[in-house]
């Protein structure tokens, strides 16, 4: 079995179908529990008090605002590569899921920098890059629909992302280039000694877990509408010309 | 019900319901599409289903 199988639009859709309620219920489970534990069961930092709770949602927010757009260079690059619709449809469905996520980012951000920082925004490498990422979602989203051929739509729009995929390195990078900015480095570290502590650290990971496959359900979802959607073009396009 | 978040009380809440009325609404506006674009397409089916068996049997 190979995984070209699923560029199939059928295949990807039945298959989908099947694994859309498991991934639903999953990112449900696991959002609900990684933000009831954070908000209700965690104690207040000593220095940030009760706004530390904010990273259980600002954390998650931003890893999936960058590894969105790198799931959608995969799959341009699946698509300048191989030419299947469906990994170009793929990160088409992607993108919105992807901006919202900046928003979060960027909004939970700005909440907490203005008592912690004192200050809503600084223009500081990491939050910089961050709005350009936000920006390269909207005109990526407005590429697509700008386009009324698929075909050329995919093109543009995967040398977008692969031009945009500098700033999705850059917001994640940023603080280890520009040693300068108000953002101090990642909040979560690997290194045990580095780390948050624990309290924090456990439903900050169930979080980005739910995070992560609410991500994936919501690609799903709309991989399978855009497929449809694309399908309804042409058909609507063969009527026509009948 | 809920903690004592002290101070820092308003920009807390304003987080929260911010990042989960975004969330909701990504889901509400996915599922509503899904299902609009999917009856829309069953539409078109049947619809090009219908007049091709037509013209099969006229």
């Amino acid at each position: 079995m190979s995984i070209w199988e699923y560029a199939n639009p059928v295949k990807f859709i039945r298959t989908t179908d099947r694994l859309l309620p498991w991934f639903s219920w999953a990112a449900l489970s696991c959002l609900a529990i990684g933000l009831i534990w954070g908000f209700f069961f965690t104690p207040d930092d000593f220095r940030q008090g009760s706004t530390v709770k904010i990273i259980y949602l600002h954390v998650p927010a931003a890893l999936m605002a960058i590894n969105a757009w790198l799931m959608m260079l995969v799959a341009s690059l699946i698509w300048i590569v191989r030419r299947h619709h469906v990994s170009a449809l793929a990160a088409r469905a992607a993108a919105p899921v992807g901006a919202v996520m900046t928003v979060i980012a960027l909004a939970t951000g700005a909440i907490w920098g203005q008592p912690m920082w004192g200050t809503w925004w600084a223009w500081d490498p990491r939050l910089t890059s961050f709005l350009i990422l936000f920006l390269f979602y909207l005109g990526y989203i407005a590429l697509w629909s700008a386009i009324e051929d698929d075909d050329t739509a995919a093109d543009l729009t995967s040398i977008l992302c692969l031009v945009g995929s500098v700033f999705a390195l850059l917001s994640r990078y940023a603080v280890l280039f520009w040693n300068q900015g108000l953002h101090q480095e990642a909040t979560f570290s690997a290194d045990k000694e580095q780390n948050i502590a624990d309290v924090f650290w456990y439903p900050a990971v169930i979080s980005m877990v739910g995070f992560a496959l609410l991500f994936i359900a919501l690609v799903f979802l709309r991989t399978q509408t855009e497929i449809r959607a694309r399908r309804a073009r042409a058909l609507l396009a063969r009527e026509r010309t009948l | 019900m809920l903690p004592d978040l002290g101070k820092y009380a308003g920009y807390v809440l304003s987080a929260y319901a911010v990042s989960l009325t975004l969330i909701i609404l990504l889901v509400l506006f996915s599922v509503m599409r899904a299902r609009r674009v999917r009856r829309e397409l069953e539409d078109i089916e049947a619809r090009q289903g219908r007049s091709t068996k037509e013209a099969s049997d006229g």
